[in-house]
């Protein structure tokens, strides 16, 4: 009896290394194929960032004859429209996750999360078809003419709307974006113990007290990184943006003027070009894969910080 | 025992059934080529109706652009490309570097790239001087009644109202066959922004591909953009005449281009730019479409299947042109390049 169990608990350890072994080399093929990546843009983008320098990220003017390139443009469109996308998508996610969590019947709950998570299934090209030929009118005819008539005299609503701008581009990113928040975020606001909420009521606490005051901050984490899964989606997103953005360089305090990103650019410059304008290119992936590791990094230590705070 | 003894029997049964396969008749021959996208509708339709009348030959075409063909060409990763603008000097030296072999540039059809406009009120077909479309794209013209225009369309009433203009936002041989003409007709374009597949465009939205140049074009009131004849013709877009080398407003059409093409005398290496061509009755921003193939071939299969297809597009595969809105090459040309064929060894 007892040399049974002995040989059964040493069978189970003698699958751990081979478990360990395998999850091993899982994981370090991502970091591979990472290192790898940043190693060829560095590589490809040699003779851009020696001509260039600094001065490639400071710079506007983006000029594929004269091979004068800049990406500043492209590095504050691919920031507005990604940071406008949040500002949509996070309230809208946010509270589509919190009613689907703690206030629908889990039934409805299942139902609409499932038609939720079909949203991230959409092709993105679709995304910008449709915004093309379906919002884009709309905007044109109905939203945009309400937000000048009531936010008219702020600069970011000034100038000329032309239907692709900055603003258009946000909304597709949010609609693009909603589905990760919101599954992601209801996925950890159940995972919450039910000990918690019964606590609060305990105490006397409201439903929405409960939630509000206890679910949520105690989900605070997991919902940070269902933002910024969602961010990140934002910043690399290609076809849907380049569909609705205007394609056009330029940095305008006002996000109804079109804009242009980094992944649009490359997306659109890169099969015809050669030489020099090739380099630039890719020096403008490295910069958006940069600029992708500081804001995750950033993220990070926001929410490491947030958590010593919380407790 | 038994599996030691039978595996080298079922070895020399499967390699006595490759063997015979092969030597029955002539070996199949699978080639690729990638390049330009403008004739990738009738590149489709050769391939495959090509492959249907060799059924042991198939060739794979990746529309890729041109700048991919040329540079998958050079790197040797497809047999073939193909551009939709002719290799230049310094690619053809670093070509043959990687290569050890020159290219051939094989003119295939020719299209047309044609302004296209939507300003409520005017249906009918816009006269344009190429030095308005030159001042409407560098933003010097603003308004769609400036004289430049409205003097040249007289028939027409031109509204007070400001130009959209729309230009394609990847790179592609539409906008290089536009570019060159506008460098052609208007030395301020020449000197800045030029000609190239992208360029740095003054004024405008970008649409990324036909149908998002179009798409924008159909929503945006006063629009103008340019897009492909055979797009335009497709989709029933009205499409507006521009005046060629000879004052002439000619309306793009099959015609028209293969006119602009026999009015340009025929360089030995086929590089040639047909934007504005002389002659009464040629459309100014027409142009060839080339295939590049390698002068020197080490594989005697693919050598025969590439020499034989070029045969086969220059005679009936110039048939099926026209009903794909291209032009078929000119009877000069053809014979030319049928000359040419045998510089491929």
């Amino acid at each position: 009896m007892q040399s049974g169990e002995m040989s059964l608990s040493r069978r189970l350890r003698s699958g751990d290394p081979i478990a360990h072994t395998l999850t091993g080399m899982a994981a370090s093929t991502i970091l591979a194929i990472t290192a790898l990546l940043a190693y060829h843009l560095w590589v490809g983008s040699a003779e851009a960032r020696e001509t260039f320098g600094w001065g490639f990220i400071t710079a506007s003017t983006w000029d594929p004859v004269k091979e004068v390139f800049g990406a500043l443009p492209f590095i504050y469109g691919t920031l507005a429209t990604s940071f406008l996308a949040l500002f949509i998508a996070v309230p809208v996610g946010l509270g589509a996750a919190i009613f689907l969590a703690e206030l629908a019947p889990r039934g409805a709950s299942d139902a609409l999360t499932f038609m939720i998570e079909l949203l991230a299934a959409v092709p993105s090209v679709v995304y910008g078809l449709l915004g093309l030929f379906l919002m884009v009118p709309f905007l044109q005819s109905t939203v945009v003419p309400a937000l000048v008539a009531v936010l008219g005299f702020l600069p970011l609503f000034q100038g000329r709307f032309n239907g692709v701008s900055v603003f258009s581009a946000g909304i597709v990113l949010a609609l693009m974006i909603v589905p990760f928040i919101v599954s992601v975020s209801r996925e950890v606001l159940l995972a919450v113990p039910q000990d918690q909420r019964e606590a609060a009521l305990a105490l006397g606490a409201t439903r929405w007290e409960t939630t509000w005051k206890v679910v949520v901050p105690y989900a605070m984490r997991g919902i940070f990184g269902s933002v910024f899964l969602a961010l990140a989606r934002a910043l690399g997103e290609t076809m849907a943006v380049t569909m609705v953005i205007g394609n056009k360089p330029q940095i305008s305090s006002s996000i109804l003027e079109p804009g242009y990103s980094i992944a649009a650019v490359i997306a659109n410059e890169f099969a015809e070009a050669g030489g020099m304008h090739q380099q630039a290119i890719i020096e403008l992936g490295l910069v958006l894969f940069v600029l992708t590791v500081l804001i995750n990094g950033v993220a990070r230590l926001f929410i490491l910080s947030m958590k010593g705070g919380a407790k | 025992m038994t599996i030691t003894k039978l595996f080298p029997a079922a070895v020399a049964a499967l390699l006595g059934m490759t063997l015979a396969s092969c030597g029955s008749s002539e070996q199949p021959q699978n080639l690729t080529g990638a390049g330009a996208t403008f004739p990738n509708p009738i590149y489709s339709k050769w391939f495959s109706d090509y492959q249907k009348a060799n059924p042991l030959i198939q060739i794979n075409y990746q529309s890729l652009g041109s700048g991919a063909g040329i540079k998958q060409a050079t790197d040797g990763t497809v047999d073939f490309g193909a551009s939709d603008q002719p290799m230049t000097d310094d690619q053809i030296s670093k070509f043959r570097t990687a290569r050890m072999s020159g290219v051939l540039h094989f003119p295939t059809v020719m299209g047309a790239v044609v302004p296209i406009y939507n300003i409520p009120g005017v249906t009918g077909e816009i006269n344009f001087t190429g030095a308005a479309l030159a001042g409407i794209y560098l933003g010097k013209i603003k308004k769609w009644n400036d004289p430049a225009i409205a003097s040249v369309n007289p028939d027409l009433k031109m509204p007070d109202a400001a130009i959209e203009v729309v230009h394609r936002s990847d790179g592609s041989g539409t906008t290089f066959v536009f570019t060159d003409f506008l460098s052609k007709v208007s030395p301020d374009w020449a000197t800045a922004p030029g000609k190239g597949a992208a360029i740095n465009w003054p004024v405008g939205l970008g649409g990324k591909g036909s149908e998002g140049l179009t798409g924008l074009v159909k929503q945006t009131p006063n629009s103008i953009g340019y897009t492909e004849m055979i797009y335009a013709a497709q989709n029933n877009i009205t499409m507006g005449r521009v005046q060629n080398a000879a004052s002439k407003f000619v309306k793009a059409s099959p015609e028209s281009v293969s006119e602009a093409a026999a009015q340009v005398p025929m360089p030995d290496d086929f590089r040639v730019s047909i934007t504005n061509s002389p002659g009464d009755a040629s459309y100014p921003i027409s142009s060839f479409t080339w295939l590049l193939i390698p002068e020197k071939i080490a594989d005697a299969g693919k050598r025969t299947v590439i020499v034989n297809f070029l045969k086969w597009m220059l005679g009936p595969g110039q048939a099926m042109a026209p009903a794909l809105q291209y032009a078929p090459l000119p009877a000069a040309v053809v014979a030319k390049e049928q000359a040419a064929i045998s510089a491929i060894q």
